[in-house]
């Protein structure tokens, strides 16, 4: 077992500091699940205490709404908030920024009222807290790394410089997309896109976007979302590219350099 | 009979006199009348849209409409479009001075009252306006001959290509008429001819001037009252194409920058619907629900047409210039779809045009034209390739949000019509039975934690 349950904190009469909202690409998309086991594997090495909500936890209904279907949305909305207030839920870091973008803007006018943060921001703190420490000669030294803007995390909004910040201290050559920050290009995944075929046009938007990663001349592409990080996987595997180019959470990126 | 030959001619030119300041009484009041009947007609077409509560900000009218903020992430086209914009503004000054002069019969009425300082303003206006007449052609240049792709995008054929060429030509015109006015005028001071005062030459027309010096004094007499003429009417003539043609963000740029910040407070959040949270509220916990139902209104779930969009919406739609930094940002449209945020707004414009003219024909009353701004201007198609990456929001150099409408018409899509692709369709059956967007049992959410 990596991460406790707050019905087991419960249980014990413990109060955990921050829930993890692990979300349902964290928990089902094998390699989103990585993802999730890295930012867990970081929280337990510096001892946070921490807790998910186990098969508590749902959909938030992001996509739902995205995708038209308000129904669908305030019945997730409904029940989360529900389980949220049972377990007097008051601050919640994600690995998803669609995720983190309902919680923090969406359900806040639902009566869900939380202090939301996003783990590449929770990483920020920890390295500015001096909790993160990194061993010697570190996977990524001296690498050429991109950083991809989610347009959740970036124009929603408006983090982009605190996963910047976590990528600086991994001793690599930081270089930017030719399309970065509030004129960063979507992986094609958002607004529910992640969930069905493109219409048809002259390309896919996520092997647009892998253009700019190819043009960057980078050997690792960080990401800070399970959607871009799949697009983007794809997009480099369509481009034959994957024998060079790595995709990476920033969560994985730290967790492998301590 | 010379003296009566003289007191004739003296009638006859004052009778002119008054025959040219009451017909440009009429041409003043008319172009003003037509122009507020239209402006009002648009008022009313915006406010066709629902009621929505939004706070403004004046800080953001001196930033994003007055200083063109988001203009100037491309820094030389930024320098031009100000110096047009800026140019047009303070002309107006001038603009103000030829009304006087045309209601009043008078000729260069400030010169009387501001002397050496009034030759100084003009030779200010020139600049500008030799300014504005190098970026015009600039422009022109661009938008014709180097072929930027969102101009040469097919969002714009028919009357949009026109009517931007039309508003280049108009501007081009009015300058040169300013320029020529002047330099005759000069022309004429230097002649000594009654009633032009002695400003001097003005800094840019004087280099015009030579081309007028062998030209006899009464056909230079007529040439410039032509040219004045022409100049007021080109100026009467431009302000009422301004409410059909995408010129008309110079006036609404300054509301919609107002209300620009809580778009950017909220550009994650899609608006909450009260009364499906209520409804969940109350199948929830059926001992909340009202005792009566309320029949009152029908309920409708999104938008389908104009009507269902907020004011705000309707009042993007006009403020839209066209110039496509939105499209150029989309990653739809990037890529070849059917998608454009511009082509959502130019619709937009065109059905609340429509809706107008059907207002219009019946005092005022809605008669169903049997079209609505949902597939009949806007398909499926365009709407289901959104990523909602709000690229387009934060192109938009007038605090325009395509995604508004793009989501509201989806809401109607999904809700309403039950249109949707079987992809999605699945996706919403799998986070009602599993909890999740993929077809994987609730029991597995933890499974990567055993």
């Amino acid at each position: 077992m990596l991460a406790r349950t707050y019905a087991e904190y419960f249980a014990n009469n413990e109060t955990p500091e921050i829930l993890f909202w692990v979300g349902c690409a964290g928990s089902f998309d094998q390699r989103a699940q990585k993802v999730t086991k890295a930012f867990v594997e970081i929280l337990n090495k510096l001892e946070v205490k921490f807790a998910i909500l186990g098969k508590e936890e749902m959909c938030t209904g992001d996509p739902a709404r995205r995708a038209g279907n308000e129904f669908l949305f305030q019945m997730m909305a409904y029940n989360n908030i529900q389980v949220l207030t049972m377990y007097h839920v008051k601050k919640i870091v994600t690995t998803c920024p669609h995720c983190f973008n309902a919680l923090k803007n969406e359900y806040p006018e639902l009566g869900g009222n939380y202090e939301v943060i996003h783990h590449s921001t929770l990483l920020q703190q920890f390295i500015n807290e001096g909790k993160i420490k990194l061993k010697e000669g570190g996977e990524f030294k001296g690498k050429k790394i991109t950083y991809h803007d989610s347009c959740y995390l970036g124009r929603a909004n408006k983090i982009y410089e605190a996963p910047r910040e976590v990528l600086r201290i991994l001793d690599g050559e930081l270089v930017e997309l030719k399309r970065c920050k509030t004129n960063g290009l979507c992986c094609g995944a958002g607004g529910a896109q992640m969930f069905k075929e493109d219409e048809p046009g002259d390309s896919r938007i996520n092997m647009e976007r892998t253009k700019d990663v190819l043009e960057s001349g980078a050997s690792v592409v960080a990401s800070n979302c399970p959607f871009c990080l799949t697009m983007l996987s794809d997009g480099v595997k369509n481009h034959e590219k994957e024998e060079q180019i790595q995709v990476l959470d920033i969560a994985e990126m730290i967790a492998k350099s301590i | 009979m010379m003296v009566v030959n003289y007191i004739c001619s003296h009638y006859i030119i004052q009778i002119m006199h008054i025959f040219q300041q009451i017909l440009f009484v009429l041409c003043l009041a008319a172009a003003i009348y037509i122009f507020s009947k239209k402006i009002v007609e648009i008022r009313r077409n915006i406010f066709l849209g629902k009621p929505l509560q939004l706070n403004g900000s004046w800080s953001s009218v001196l930033l994003m409409a007055f200083g063109q903020k988001k203009m100037f992430t491309n820094i030389p086209v930024a320098i031009l479009h100000f110096i047009v914009y800026a140019g047009f503004i303070i002309m107006n000054t001038e603009v103000l001075e030829i009304i006087v002069d045309g209601i009043a019969g008078s000729h260069r009425i400030f010169f009387g009252t501001l002397g050496g300082f009034y030759t100084l303003l003009i030779n200010c206006f020139e600049l500008l306006a030799i300014l504005i007449l190098i970026a015009i052609i600039l422009f022109f240049i661009r938008r014709n001959i180097l072929k930027l792709k969102r101009f040469i995008s097919n969002d714009l054929d028919g009357f949009p290509r026109s009517d931007a060429n039309t508003i280049l030509f108009f501007e081009m015109v009015l300058m040169s008429l300013f320029l020529i006015m002047n330099s005759t005028d000069a022309e004429l001071q230097a002649r000594s001819i009654e009633g032009y005062h002695h400003t001097g030459p003005f800094i840019i027309s004087q280099f015009l001037q030579p081309l007028f010096s062998g030209i006899g004094t009464n056909a230079l007499i007529v040439i410039e009252r032509l040219a004045w003429w022409a100049h007021i009417l080109g100026i009467f003539a431009f302000l009422n194409y301004l409410p059909y043609s995408k010129h008309l963000h110079i006036v609404l740029a300054f509301p919609n920058a107002y209300y620009a910040p809580l778009q950017t407070e909220t550009i994650g959040t899609m608006s909450n619907m009260p009364a499906i949270q209520n409804e969940v509220l109350y199948m929830m916990e059926p001992d909340k629900a009202p005792t009566i139902a309320d029949t009152s209104a029908v309920q409708k779930f999104g938008a389908r047409d104009v009507f269902d969009l907020s004011w705000k919406n309707n009042m993007d739609a006009y403020s839209c210039t066209e110039c496509g930094r939105c499209s150029t940002a989309c990653p739809a449209n990037i890529t070849g779809k059917k998608l454009s945020p511009r082509a959502i707004m130019m619709k937009t414009r065109d059905r609340l045009e429509e809706v107008g003219k059907v207002l219009n024909a019946n005092n005022n009353e809605w008669k169903d034209d049997g079209k609505t701004l949902l597939n009949n201007y806007i398909t499926a198609e365009e709407l289901s390739a959104c990523t909602t990456c709000n690229a387009c929001v934060e192109a938009c150099p007038v605090s325009i949000s395509p995604l508004n409408i793009i989501l509201e018409l989806r809401r109607c899509l999904i809700m309403e019509d039950s249109v949707s692709s079987p992809e999605w369709n699945n996706m919403f059956g799998n986070i009602e039975n599993n909890m999740a967007p993929w077809k994987m049992s609730a029991d597995d959410r933890d499974g990567w934690n055993q």
